[in-house]
C-alpha cells in the first residue's frame, strides 16, 4: 500500500486469503513475542554494570545482585512492556474510533492532559514521583484519567469532530502545548520538584517496581478485554458511521465506551512512565504496514508490538550514557518523530 | 587560566591597598575583564550562596536587590526580589540602577546586561576551592580585602578543625556515602563542594570524581553500590524504602538516613560562607547515623 494506510481495514472473510492473512499474522506474534523474551534478558543484562557481570550474577546470585536483577531491571523491563502494550493498544483504538490514522495519545494531547492531572496530585499531597506508595499510583492513575479525558474532549471539540486529520492533529497539539504550558507554570511555584517531575515528564521507566508493573499490567487486562470485545464495532465503524448504525449499532455508546478505554490505557501509564511520545503512533502503524488485519487482530498484535517498543527504547536510554540515562520518552520521540515525518512525506508525495 | 587569573588578582589587591584611585580590573568566569574604578555601592546578587558571601564581608547594606531564594542572613528578605536563576527581571534590574550584578556562570543574562550599560560579573561556585576564591574576588572588588582574608582564614580554620576532629573520632575506614542533591537520582560526586566536604568529614562517596560534580545516575547504581549512609530530603527521606529495590540498602534497612531541615540543608547546598556550618551538619548526622 503506497499511501498512508487509512484505517479503513478489510474483515477477512474471504477463505482462501485469510488463511495466509491469519499465517502471517501467527509469524508475525511470533517475532513479537521473541523480541520481548530477547528485549527482556537484555533488560536483566544491560544496567550500570557489564554484560559479562550480570551474565555471572545470573548465574552465581548474591543478596545484593540479586535485589538489582529481581527488584530493579526485571520490574523495570516487565513494567516498560506493559507501558508500551498500553501505549499501542491506546493508539490502535483512538485510530479507529477516529477513522484517523494518526490519532494517537501522544498527538491528540491525550498523554498532556493526564501529565497536567499526575502534577496537579503530586502537588495537592506534596509527594515526590520516586517514591509513592501502593495506594498513591492508584490516586495518581485516578488523576490522570480526569486530565486525559478532558483534554480529549477538547482537542475534539476543538477540532470539531474527528473525521478532518489536519484539524484533529493541530488541535490536538494546540490542547497539548496549552496543557504543558499550565503544567509548567504550576511545576515553577514549586522549584524543589520542577526539575525532578521535567524530567519525569520527558518518559523515564527508572523509577517502576513492581507495584507499578503490576498495576500496569492489571490495567492492561483491564483495557484489552472490552477492546477487543467491542473490535466487531470497530470494524463496521471503518465502513461509514451509516453503515455501522445500519448494523444496530449504538454509536455514542461504543465512542464513548473505547474513548474511555484509550483514557484509561494512556493515563495509567503517563502515570507509571511520564509522557512517552509515539509508540501508540507507531505500534498500530508497523503491524498494517505489514498486516491486513480486522481490528480485532489489531487489538492484539499493536500491543504486542508497542510492548516490544518500549522495551527496546528502554534499554537504549539505560545503555547509551551509562550510567546515567536518557529520558525513554526522548528515545521514543526521535524515533516516533522521525516515523511521523516519513507518513507525512510519503503521503504528500502520493497525493 | 587561574594562573592569569591570580597574577591579574594580585596585581589588583596590590594596586587596591596602595592607592584607592587605580582602577581595579578583575577577569570573570566569562572571561571578560570587568573595571572597578570605585567600590560599588548598589549591588545586586542573583545567586543565594553570593547573597550570603556579600553579607559575610558586612556589605549587606550595599544590596539593593537579590534572586528570589536569597533568604540569608534575615535582613536581605526585606530586599526587592529579581527573579530565579533562568527567570531574572531584566526591567527591575534597570530600574534600581545597580553598579555591580553578581552572577553564576551558568546565568545566560549577562549579554542582556552588558547590552543595557548594567555591570555584572560572573561567578563559578562548584568546588570548595571556588567558595574561597569567591570571597577574595568579591572582596577585591568592594575594597574589603583585608575583611575577605579574616573570612577566608575562619572558614578554613573551621573546616579544618571540623574535618580534623571527624577523622580522630573514626576508627578504620568511613562510611560510604550517597548525598542525593535533587531527584531523580542527582548525586553530588566528589567534585562539587558537598562532596569535598563530605571527603574531609573521612566519607567515601559511592560516585567517583570522573562522573562530574552532580552526575545524574541510574537508581540502580546506589542499590548496587549499597551505602552505608544516605542524605537526602527530608520529603523523600521516609520514602525511601518504596522506591523499587531501595529497600535493600544497608542505610535504608538500617535506617542510616540524614535529611536536613530547610535552614540547616540551605547551609549544606550554598557554596558560601556557611560551609563550616554545613560541615558541622553533616558530620553530626555522619557520627549520629554511621554504623
Amino acid at each position: 500500500m503506497s499511501t498512508l494506510r487509512p484505517a479503513l481495514i478489510g474483515t477477512g472473510t474471504g477463505t482462501a486469503t485469510s488463511a495466509a492473512a491469519s499465517r502471517r499474522l501467527g509469524v508475525w506474534l511470533v517475532c513479537c513475542l521473541g523480541a520481548t523474551l530477547l528485549f527482556t534478558a537484555g533488560g536483566l543484562l544491560i544496567g550500570t554494570s557489564s554484560i559479562e557481570t550480570s551474565w555471572q550474577w545470573l548465574l552465581a546470585p548474591d543478596a545484593q545482585s540479586s535485589v538489582v536483577l529481581w527488584q530493579i531491571r526485571l520490574p523495570r523491563t516487565v513494567g516498560a512492556w506493559f507501558a508500551g502494550a498500553l501505549l499501542g493498544l491506546a493508539g490502535a483504538i483512538a485510530q479507529g474510533v477516529f477513522r484517523n490514522p494518526l490519532a494517537e495519545p501522544y498527538l491528540l494531547g491525550t498523554a498532556s492532559g493526564a501529565a497536567l492531572g499526575v502534577t496537579i496530585c503530586l502537588m495537592l499531597v506534596d509527594a515526590s514521583i520516586g517514591g509513592l506508595a501502593w495506594f498513591d499510583k492508584l490516586g495518581i492513575t485516578g488523576a490522570a484519567c480526569i486530565g486525559a479525558c478532558a483534554a480529549t474532549l477538547l482537542t475534539i471539540t476543538l477540532a470539531r469532530g474527528v473525521l478532518q486529520t489536519a484539524s484533529l492533529l493541530l488541535s490536538g497539539i494546540v490542547t497539548a502545548f496549552l496543557l504543558s504550558a499550565v503544567t509548567s507554570l504550576l511545576l515553577l511555584t514549586k522549584p524543589e520538584v520542577w526539575r525532578e517531575m521535567q524530567t519525569f515528564l520527558l518518559g523515564s521507566t527508572a523509577f517502576i517496581g513492581w507495584s507499578s508493573a503490576t498495576l500496569l499490567g492489571a490495567v492492561f487486562f483491564l483495557c484489552v478485554v472490552p477492546a477487543t470485545l467491542l473490535s466487531r464495532g470497530l470494524d463496521a465503524l471503518s465502513l461509514g458511521e451509516e453503515t455501522a448504525q445500519s448494523l444496530g449499532l449504538s454509536l455514542p455508546w461504543l465512542r464513548l465506551t473505547l474513548l474511555g478505554v484509550v483514557a484509561l490505557a494512556t493515563s495509567t501509564s503517563v502515570g507509571q512512565v511520564g509522557i512517552v511520545g509515539f509508540v501508540g503512533l507507531v505500534a498500530p502503524h508497523l503491524v498494517r504496514e505489514t498486516l491486513s488485519v480486522n481490528h480485532r487482530q489489531l487489538l492484539i498484535a499493536a500491543p504486542l508490538c508497542g510492548g516490544a517498543l518500549l522495551q527496546a527504547a528502554d534499554l537504549i536510554s539505560r545503555s547509551i550514557i551509562r550510567p546515567a540515562e536518557l529520558p525513554v520518552g526522548a528515545v521514543t520521540a526521535c524515533v516516533g518523530g522521525s516515523y511521523l515525518v516519513f507518513l507525512l512525506w510519503r503521503r504528500s508525495r502520493d497525493g | 587560566m587561574s594562573v592569569k587569573f591570580a597574577a591579574l588578582l594580585a596585581g589588583a589587591c596590590l594596586i587596591g591597598s596602595g592607592a584607592s584611585a587605580s582602577p581595579v580590573v578583575l577577569r570573570d568566569a566569562l572571561q571578560r575583564e570587568v573595571t572597578f574604578a570605585s567600590p560599588p555601592q548598589r549591588i545586586v546578587t542573583l545567586l543565594p550562596s553570593l547573597t550570603e558571601t556579600v553579607c559575610a564581608l558586612g556589605a549587606c547594606d550595599r544590596l539593593v536587590a537579590t534572586d528570589r531564594y536569597s533568604d540569608w542572613p534575615p535582613a536581605v528578605r526585606a530586599l526587592p526580589k529579581a527573579g530565579g536563576i533562568d527567570d531574572a527581571q531584566i526591567e527591575l534590574l534597570v530600574s534600581l540602577k545597580p553598579d555591580l550584578i553578581l552572577i553564576s556562570r551558568s546565568q545566560r543574562i549577562s549579554g542582556r546586561l552588558d547590552a543595557l550599560g548594567l555591570r555584572c560579573f560572573a561567578l563559578v561556585t562548584d568546588s570548595y576551592a571556588d567558595i574561597a576564591r569567591n570571597v577574595t574576588r568579591i572582596g577585591a572588588m568592594l575594597a574589603l580585602e583585608e575583611r575577605a582574608a579574616r573570612l577566608n582564614a575562619s572558614i578554613r580554620d573551621s573546616v579544618l578543625e571540623i574535618g580534623a576532629q571527624a577523622l580522630a573520632q573514626r576508627h578504620g575506614p568511613g562510611p560510604t556515602v550517597y548525598f542525593e542533591a535533587d531527584g531523580p537520582p542527582y548525586a553530588a560526586g566528589p567534585a562539587s563542594f558537598i562532596g569535598e566536604l563530605l571527603e574531609r568529614l573521612g566519607a567515601r562517596n559511592i560516585v567517583s570524581a570522573d562522573q562530574g560534580p552532580f552526575p545524574a545516575l541510574n537508581p540502580e547504581y546506589v542499590v548496587r553500590h549499597n551505602p552505608d549512609v544516605i542524605f537526602v530530603s527530608p520529603a523523600e527521606a521516609t520514602h525511601l524504602a518504596e522506591r523499587p529495590g531501595w529497600g535493600e540498602i544497608r542505610a535504608v534497612r538500617e535506617q542510616r538516613v540524614c535529611s536536613f531541615v530547610p535552614a540547616i540543608r540551605d547551609s549544606i547546598i550554598r557554596p558560601g560562607p556557611r560551609v563550616a556550618e554545613g560541615m558541622r551538619a553533616l558530620g553530626a548526622c555522619l557520627t549520629r547515623v554511621s554504623p
